[in-house]
């Protein structure tokens, strides 16, 4: 580099650098400052430094409750994400260039609909007096309708639908990597079809299993509008509750505290999931 | 009866025809070569002996057995592909021991195989290692390790050289030859490089656009090729276009660009002939011994010979010379030409131009 260029990459990246202080850092600075004040209902919110939000959520049996309906649904999606994108990606990358790049579309197609239009199909779709059950009673396979609205199943359902893409693109990307020729080897030395998919293909699309898991993992724990609108007030998961203490009790401090610990947990379990992964395949991959 | 037998082997894709009524018989042990340019039709060939492609008509025989009615996982060949295909996720024994696994081979046979297949390909030290941290020499031994521990009745290279430095494949080049010997295990190599062909194979079977050309020992296709493609796929050679004067037991004269040349007894007769010389054969002499003379235009030193291109009355000229560490005519340099006109190789005239 000539001297004197130095600072030149800094200024190029500065846009994008302003963006991402003042849009991202600064409101997650101010919320985690906020965390740390009080809140009474008569004198609303005391500039004052202490744990006592985060005592209340720590101590409080029903926010462990939120927190765990939280990551079971995000594990649920995940895995079920990684055993519907698997074989969708496997056919994907032997597809013909032209059915590919259409199929392409056709996993993206969820992505394209707006989150809300895309739950309230959902709602129409799982309520009790919605298309299923109502079909289901037409035909006499029920009597009382099966409960798939404000259920954490029905919020999975719905998650699945949107987060499978990311999945799909996530091992599709690992699969591209793969020689071809592996499989043609193995099949030489006298693999069977699902044998060479089991112990050739499979641990050579893990890398993308896994990178996907994290992307529709941490997508999955913090969404909103899904859970929001198919869960409504009886399932709640975390960012509903923060949305509820924001917007409803008006307790920001408790709201920001509630906030920050999703951000931390999330963060850790992906960092542990990361650092899992890396050591597990660091002598194959890289 | 041949041990590998391919007879009338056809392939076309649509309008195409890849491999064109090939026939080839392979002797148990021998190393045999199909040799030719990209798209010839070799590797189709390759595929369909082992499985990967139907063939449109024609049938392969393995040791009596039709192998085209087989599916490419009972054949039990050995295959070395252009890329490895070593499986990422497995350590080289692993790598080596997944053909004894699917042959439910049990655990102790298959430890001691496999040590020995590595020992075989001087690798017993890396067992543990996974492919990504190893050389592409290294590699190479692990697939070649992979495809023989099976003991394959035919062993299949694809190009197995083509991925390697120009050091390190004269290397594996004797590397290749010494495993092939001591598995003694028939061997079918595809390559588009003729110093490979050459080297390693007892036969090269040389095929031009779908088609068997020539099959012969190595030296023999050298020596007496039986077109100009293969004099000139073959090594350096030049081609001069010719018709052949008048013939007889003792030699032949022809006309070349409007020189008269002696050549060997020719049997392509009478008219248009292509003359092939090659470049190591002419040598520089005396003025009173030159069969023609002409002036050096271009000089290329390659460590241990001389390339010259040489303008003489024929066109110009290809000559080659061991470097003897002495000086050699330079740029510009008259230099007077002659060779023994039984090194003059009379082919049919190419279709087209020469």
């Amino acid at each position: 580099m000539k001297p004197g260029s130095r600072g030149r990459p800094w200024a190029l990246s500065a846009p994008a650098l302003l963006l991402f202080v003042v849009l991202l850092m600064v409101p997650l600075v101010m919320t985690f400052i906020l965390s740390f004040h009080s809140f009474s209902f008569y004198g609303g919110i005391a500039p004052t430094f202490s744990l006592e939000n985060y005592a209340e959520v720590l101590g409080d049996s029903y926010f462990y409750e939120i927190f765990g309906r939280t990551f079971a649904i995000a594990l649920a999606t995940t895995v079920i994400c990684a055993v519907v994108g698997l074989p969708q990606a496997y056919f994907l990358s032997r597809m013909r260039p032209f059915w590919r790049s259409v199929m392409i579309l056709v996993v993206l197609g969820p992505l394209l609909i707006s989150v809300v239009v895309r739950t309230l199909g959902w709602a129409i779709l799982l309520g009790n007096k919605g298309v299923i059950n109502t079909a289901l009673r037409d035909i006499g396979l029920i009597t009382s309708p099966i409960r798939m609205m404000y259920t954490s199943g029905g919020i999975v359902l719905a998650l699945v639908h949107v987060m499978v893409p990311f999945m799909i693109l996530a091992i599709w990307a690992a699969l591209q990597r793969q020689d071809p020729a592996t499989e043609a080897a193995a099949e030489s030395l006298g693999a069977r079809p699902f044998t060479i998919f089991r112990r050739i293909v499979l641990p050579q699309a893990m890398p993308g299993v896994l990178s996907g898991s994290l992307i529709v993992f941490s997508l999955s724990a913090s969404a909103f509008a899904t859970p929001a609108i198919l869960g409504g007030r009886r399932v709640k998961v975390v960012s509903t509750t923060v949305y509820d203490e924001f917007l409803n009790t008006l307790n920001w401090p408790l709201g920001a505290a509630i906030a920050i610990l999703l951000l931390v947990s999330v963060l850790t379990i992906m960092l542990a999931w990361n650092k899992l992964v890396e050591k597990r395949f660091a002598g194959v991959f890289e | 009866m041949p041990f590998l037998e391919l007879s009338g082997l056809t392939k076309r894709f649509g309008d195409v025809t890849a491999v064109d009524d090939f026939s080839l018989a392979v002797e148990k042990g021998e190393f045999v070569s199909l040799l030719g340019p990209s798209g010839c039709g070799k590797t189709t060939t390759l595929q369909m002996i082992a499985g990967f492609e139907q063939p449109s008509s024609g049938h392969i025989t393995l040791n009596g057995r039709r192998l085209d009615e087989v599916p490419a996982r009972q054949r039990g060949l050995g295959i070395v592909f252009q890329t490895y295909a070593l499986f990422p996720h497995m350590t080289v024994e692993e790598n080596v021991a997944f053909g004894l696994e699917m042959r439910g081979i049990g655990r102790q046979d298959r430890k001691r195989k496999v040590a020995a297949a590595l020992d075989l390909v001087h690798l017993s030290n890396l067992s543990a290692r996974y492919p990504r941290a190893m050389s592409g020499g290294q590699r190479q031994r692990v697939a070649l390790a992979r495809a023989l521990v099976i003991e394959p009745e035919l062993l299949l290279l694809d190009e197995p050289l083509s991925n390697l430095d120009a050091k390190l494949r004269e290397e594996m080049q004797l590397e290749l030859r010494r495993i092939q010997q001591e598995a003694g295990v028939t061997t079918l190599l595809v390559t588009h490089d003729q110093n490979e062909a050459m080297a390693l194979s007892d036969r090269v079977a040389v095929m031009h656009h779908g088609r068997l050309m020539q099959e012969e020992t190595p030296f023999h296709v050298y020596e007496n090729p039986k077109s100009s493609f293969i004099s000139t796929f073959l090594g350096k050679t030049n081609s001069l276009a010719a018709t052949v004067v008048k013939t007889d037991e003792a030699g032949s004269v022809l006309a070349c660009n409007g020189m008269e040349l002696k050549g060997p007894a020719a049997h392509h007769l009478p008219g248009p002939v292509t003359l092939s010389l090659r470049p190591e054969r002419i040598e520089i002499v005396e003025e009173n011994e030159a069969v023609l003379s002409g002036t050096v235009i271009e000089r290329i030193f390659l460590g241990d010979q001389w390339l010259f291109r040489i303008e003489t009355p024929l066109g110009p000229l290809l000559v080659v010379r061991r470097n003897r560490g002495l000086r050699e005519p330079e740029h510009g340099e008259a230099v007077h030409l002659a060779w023994t006109p039984e090194h003059l190789r009379v082919l049919p005239a190419e279709e087209g131009a020469a």
